[in-house]
């Protein structure tokens, strides 16, 4: 069993004991070790269970590919699935819970999934699609549903916080090994702005536990040097615990920054999200070690070799006291020398390369293992993993045979290295394509074909190991080459930096993609490639069989690669088992499409600041603090937050709407309309413009008058509506719907600058800069004339759809004798800044008025008691004005305006369009919104034929019954008839076809 | 009459200090910033159109840059009718549009070291001081808000939003700078 040795570790401080649980049961670490190391020198091999079988699994790697070893960390607003063991950091206190098993990690009943495993083959989940169809709800999505899952979903709300960071450097560096200081010393001696990024919490990389020398130091001695060296340039930013996740178009780039994962102390924020822009970008990021595929290669003990001796160097943890090395390559031997430094045991040494395969100028690792005393098969494999939830030996067989067993060793761990694969994610995110290295068995970077920037040259270059180069020699050299090539494009001089890295020579990798090359179907099965997904080779091959060629198919069908870990481990050995399945090339196969983020980054850091108050901006007008004061009930409009109604102590919203529309009716009611749009459109051709943007004519208005108009888009649609001022005779002022302020200035400056572009038309939105207050009822003019007005507001000087400005009351007002309730109504605009106190002006002068403040809802019931439309109520963007009778307000004088040709086209101009009437209910209810008008029969479609639609729908306080207006096939014509409407209780209501105007048809009550 | 700005002068002492600069005044000029006719009815009254991107101050209070067809004058808030109307008076006769915007904005002061890392967090821009200092205004965006800033000296930054959204400004200017994980000393890249 794994277990912590008396000496060594150099990530971790003895001194520093970290108290953690697992599972409830508490256990010690050491501050430095990774969740991972702490449960394996705590003796805990057994981490999580897979996510089909149930599997028993342990961890496999050292790094950000482990794919077994996920956990939840945290508990309620800190918790978080599918963590990484090797990549947590312990912290004291920390709580870790293992995932995927019921009930309990050692017994778990779903592990049934295993022996059943012939039922669950590739393509299963798709197969469950197919006949018998009742059996995909009741049965197939029930148990796929419980049994198949990782981490559970979060349950408490995020209690973190998140922040987002815009960078702008010349040269961002993924990753922080030797490659990447290297290239990061060169690019800071030469004075570039450098962010250097690294994803664990140390620098280096590899090389300090493999060794080696640059420069005449030690590797290790080197890596705290240049580290040194980088932390003392001011133009060099370096970050640990901060992954480069994906990179795209034009040198953007995302980086995650874990600040407070590792710590106790959860204050600040959680993470920070990079978003970096970068005038070129070096991938160093290093290669990934493939894991061997033969049987049993998932049983818990089974580890990559790189990652056995980590967990040596690094934390001072063994995982076995006899572990066999299988390995197709020399790099595994590095770990059969470490676990033998150690004092454990390496019973043998299984090399699927023969003796005969060997050149002579290399050997030296096999040679130095015998003078060891460990002892090496040539030309071996292993046939077969022994053991359930823990490794007890393994079978030897001819890496060359179909696995007959020659001989059983004993053993707790088994290291396997199936070779190194660069990390060639990065570099591909945005379109940078491979090569594949047939020696090495690996796809790396071509660099005649990297992601490409608006300038038609690369924005990425590679360096290191991430380009294929896996020898310390070779990846200072890449290093070097790779910084001198991108400074050199930035006409950066380039000084120094030429470390020299010592020689090594290794004998090349032997690409085995099974083990034994020739296992019967037996074998194959028990052979896993993705082990977080569970799948093996047989689903590979299966799939190839039914018939699946392409490799993106294949990782759908089979689920290679589709989990948490995106494949880091499977990858290759999977399109490579496709390929020897469809007897092709491996490059002739591919690989799937690589794309960010690199690991899993969190929602949180997506949404940054953007989460509780601050998820969304609301805009508040000036008078939005009373509203709040009167604990108004708030609605959205747009993005602004306006009084929906003003209910008082016990009032229902209904009660506080009534009232409100009787108060304003019968003597004085005031609203907040500061949301109106304003845009100002100024110029010679401001006549012609105004023109153009409104059905009916606007250059014939006199300054001084008002004139509602309708503004549609060029596919005739009516987009919005509202009250335009002739402020002089070049200056109009438009005013919008509240939220379509914004929307119509865009339009209007799409117009102006690409298609009229020599007009001579300035526009502006100042919506904000007024507070406007609609002062509504037979007393309104009693009100501001007591207020003290230098207008003189008489329907003679002032008469309907006029305006004057002046002082009204001690405030600049602005004030238009508009009216959108039927009542005598000014609207009044004051700066905003002045617009509280204006408010506050009315209200106290008002109150022998009983002035009633009303929200959106009296609004909207006024308006429909007049039969006045609502942009959004009775439009929705397939509605033209002619569908709303509103064929008054287009000009048949003007030769064009933005919407006119559209008008005509033959659908448009159909007589069966829906067109608006009232709608009165027989026995006075009030109709559902958007209820529908019920023909008989049905469609082509099996559909129930409608014949309209109600589109607004109110009670009424002043006619105290139900109204509602709704578009009607051939309903001006059919007055009096009367509809079936349908209710979702499947009740029918029917109700009249009315005239649209209720109240006051005359005007009568406006006009005085 | 009292005329009282959006937060009536809110004030958060964090990391930075954020705070409501109060009422200001602004009028903003359209016109055609190339025109010859534009630039020498400026200079009539003694005013120079600022290069691109470029905030110049003036005796009264600042000219901005905003766009190649508008121009921001920075005022005291009871002085802006008198600079529309100068202003009104210099281009008479022009395709010109001019207006006070003053209670359409709203302004910040923030200020304290580690500013420029606080409106990192927000903006879309390069705020290195090789690349942003004294003298230039930015328009870009604070998160999802369009705004606008520029530097008083190395430390402080005005910003401008809409009126409207000054809650929403403040807020995560305030949030911003509580959650700043300030680096230490090192001048170095943002």
């Amino acid at each position: 069993m794994s277990t912590r040795l008396t000496n060594g570790g150099r990530l971790i401080d003895r001194r520093q004991p970290r108290e953690f649980t697992f599972n409830g049961k508490r256990m010690t670490g050491f501050a430095g070790d990774t969740l991972a190391s702490a449960l394996l020198a705590n003796g805990q091999t057994l981490m999580g269970r897979s996510f089909k079988y149930h599997r028993p699994r342990g961890v496999m790697a050292s790094g950000a590919e482990e794919p077994n070893a996920l956990f939840g960390i945290g508990t309620e607003g800190h918790f978080e699935p599918n963590q990484r063991a090797t990549t947590q950091e312990i912290f004291e206190g920390m709580q870790a819970e293992s995932q995927n098993h019921w009930p309990s990690l050692d017994f778990d009943v779903g592990a049934i999934n295993s022996k059943v495993s012939r039922l669950l083959p590739a393509g299963f989940y798709y197969k469950t699609f197919m006949a018998p169809r009742p059996f995909w709800k009741h049965v197939f999505e029930p148990i796929i549903r419980r049994s198949a899952g990782l981490g559970k979903a979060p349950k408490a709300r995020d209690a973190d916080q998140y922040e987002h960071f815009y960078a702008f450097v010349d040269i961002l560096i993924a990753g922080g090994g030797i490659a990447g200081l290297q290239a990061a010393l060169m690019a800071g001696e030469a004075g570039a702005r450098v962010l250097l990024v690294e994803q664990l919490p140390y620098w280096g990389g590899r090389t300090p536990v493999d060794g080696g020398e640059i420069d005449g130091m030690l590797a290790a001695d080197w890596v705290k040097d240049a580290v040194q060296r980088l932390e003392n340039m001011p133009n060099v930013e370096i970050r640990l615990r901060c992954m480069a996740s994906g990179i795209y178009d034009h040198g953007y780039a995302l980086a995650y920054e874990r600040l407070t994962d590792h710590c106790a102390d959860k204050s600040g924020s959680r993470h920070k999200l990079w978003r970096v822009r970068a005038k070129h970008i070096i991938t160093a990021t290093g290669a990934i070690e493939r894991p061997l595929s033969f049987a049993g290669n998932d049983v818990p003990g089974v580890m990559l070799a790189s990652a056995v001796r980590d967990y040596i160097a690094d934390y001072g943890v063994s995982v076995g006291d006899r572990v066999v090395i299988v390995t197709t390559n020399d790099d595994a031997y590095r770990t059969a020398f470490a676990i033998h430094e150690a004092g454990l045991a390496v019973p043998v040494i299984l090399d699927a390369r023969t003796d005969q395969e060997r050149p002579p100028e290399v050997g030296g690792f096999v040679t130095k293992a015998r003078h060891m005393g460990i002892r090496v098969e040539m030309g071996k494999g292993i046939a077969r993993v022994k053991g359930g939830k823990h490794v007890t030996g393994i079978e030897i067989c001819d890496q060359a045979g179909e696995g007959h067993v020659l001989e059983e060793i004993a053993c707790d761990a088994v290291a396997m290295s199936g070779g190194w694969s660069p990390v060639v994610h990065l570099w591909s995110h945005c379109g940078g394509k491979l090569l594949w290295d047939e020696e090495e068995a690996m796809f790396y970077p071509d660099e005649t074909r990297p992601p490409i920037s608006h300038d038609g040259k690369g924005f990425v270059t590679t360096a290191g190991s991430a380009n294929g180069k896996l020898l310390i020699r070779a990846v200072m050299k890449d290093a070097q080459s790779a910084a001198k090539t991108v400074l050199e494009a930035l006409g950066m001089d380039v000084a120094g930096g030429a470390a020299e890295a010592g020689p090594f020579n290794e004998w090349m990798p032997k690409p085995v993609w099974m083990m034994p090359q020739g296992a019967g179907k037996d074998l194959r099965q028990k052979m896993w490639l993705d082990f977080q997904n569970d799948v093996k080779v047989s689903d590979v091959q299966l799939a190839a069989q039914e018939g699946y060629e392409s490799v993106e198919h294949t990782k759908r069908y089979t689920t290679l690669g589709m989990a948490t870990d995106q494949g880091k481990l499977s990858n290759i050995n999977g399109l490579a088992t496709l390929a020897n399945a469809l007897n092709e090339e491996v490059p002739a196969v591919g690989t799937t499409t690589f794309r960010p983020p690199y690991t899993p980054i969190s929602m949180g850091s997506i949404a940054g600041e953007a989460r509780g108050d601050m998820f969304q901006p609301i805009r508040r007008t000036p008078i939005h603090e009373w509203h709040e004061s009167q604990e108004a009930y708030m609605e959205p409009v747009g993005h602004w937050r306006r009084p929906y109604c003003y209910p008082k102590d016990g009032e229902s919203h209904a009660d506080a709407v009534k009232r409100e529309v009787l108060a304003t009716r019968e003597s004085l009611g005031l609203l907040d309309a500061s949301t109106l749009g304003k845009i100002i459109v100024k110029g010679p051709d401001a006549p012609r413009f105004m023109d153009m943007l409104y059905t009916n004519m606007m250059s014939s208005l006199k300054p001084g008058r008002c004139r509602y108009g309708l503004m549609c888009n060029e596919n005739g649609f009516l987009m919005d509506d509202g009250v335009v001022a002739r402020l002089d005779d070049e200056t109009f002022l438009v005013h919008t719907t509240s939220g379509g302020a914004e929307h119509t200035h865009g339009h209007m400056e799409d117009w102006l600058q690409c298609e009229w572009w020599d007009w001579k038309v300035h526009t502006l939105n100042v919506t904000e800069a007024w507070a406007q207050i609609a002062v509504v009822g037979p007393n309104t003019r009693n009100l501001l004339e007591k207020l003290g007005s230098e207008i003189d507001l008489s329907a003679e000087a002032l008469p309907f759809m006029g305006f004057a400005f002046g002082k009204l009351g001690g405030f600049d007002a602005r004030v238009f004798r508009i009216s959108f309730s039927g009542e005598l109504s000014f609207e009044i605009a004051v700066p905003a800044s002045q617009g509280r106190a204006f408010w506050d002006a009315l209200h106290e002068a008002g109150a022998e008025f009983n002035a009633t403040a009303y929200g959106t809802e009296a609004l909207h019931i006024m308006r429909a008691e007049k039969g006045f439309i609502m942009i959004g109520d009775e439009t929705d963007g397939t509605v033209i004005p002619q569908d709303l009778g509103l064929d008054w307000a287009i000009s048949k004088k003007k030769d064009d305006y933005l919407g006119k040709r559209a008008q005509a086209r033959s659908h448009m101009v159909d007589p069966n369009r829906w067109k608006l009437v009232g709608l009165e209910t027989v026995d006075g209810s009030v109709l559902p919104d958007g209820s529908y008008a019920i023909g008989d029969g049905v469609n082509e479609n099996g559909q129930r034929v409608t014949e309209g639609r109600v589109t607004s729908t109110y009670h009424s306080p002043t006619l105290n019954r139900g109204i509602a207006m709704g578009l009607v096939k051939h309903g001006p014509n059919r007055m009096g008839e009367v509809l079936r409407f349908n209710t979702t209780s499947g009740a029918e209501i029917q109700a009249e076809i009315v005239n649209p105007v209720f109240f006051d048809p005359e005007g009568e009550k406006q006009n005085v | 009459m009292s005329s009282v700005s959006a937060l009536q002068d809110a004030r958060f002492d964090g990391a930075v200090t954020v705070e409501e600069a109060g009422l200001q005044g602004m009028v903003t000029l359209k016109a055609d910033l190339s025109a010859q006719s534009v630039v020498d009815g400026l200079k009539r009254i003694g005013l120079n159109i600022p290069g691109q991107r470029q905030i110049v101050e003036t005796d009264t209070g600042a000219i901005a840059w905003m766009a190649p067809d508008e121009l921001l004058f920075l005022c005291d808030h009871d002085k802006a009718g008198d600079v529309e109307a100068q202003l009104d008076a210099a281009l008479q006769g022009q395709h010109v549009l001019i207006v006070n915007i003053s209670d359409a904005r709203a302004m910040f002061r923030i200020e304290g070291k580690g500013v420029r890392e606080v409106l990192a967090k927000l903006a879309p821009v390069d705020l290195h001081p090789d690349s942003f200092g004294p003298g230039e205004i930015r328009r870009t965006r604070l998160a999802q808000v369009p705004a606008a800033f520029w530097m008083q000296d190395d430390d402080a930054f005005n910003v401008i939003c809409f009126r409207s959204v000054a809650r929403y400004v403040f807020d995560i200017l305030f949030k911003a700078s509580e959650t700043s994980y300030l680096r230490q000393a090192k001048q170095g890249v943002l």
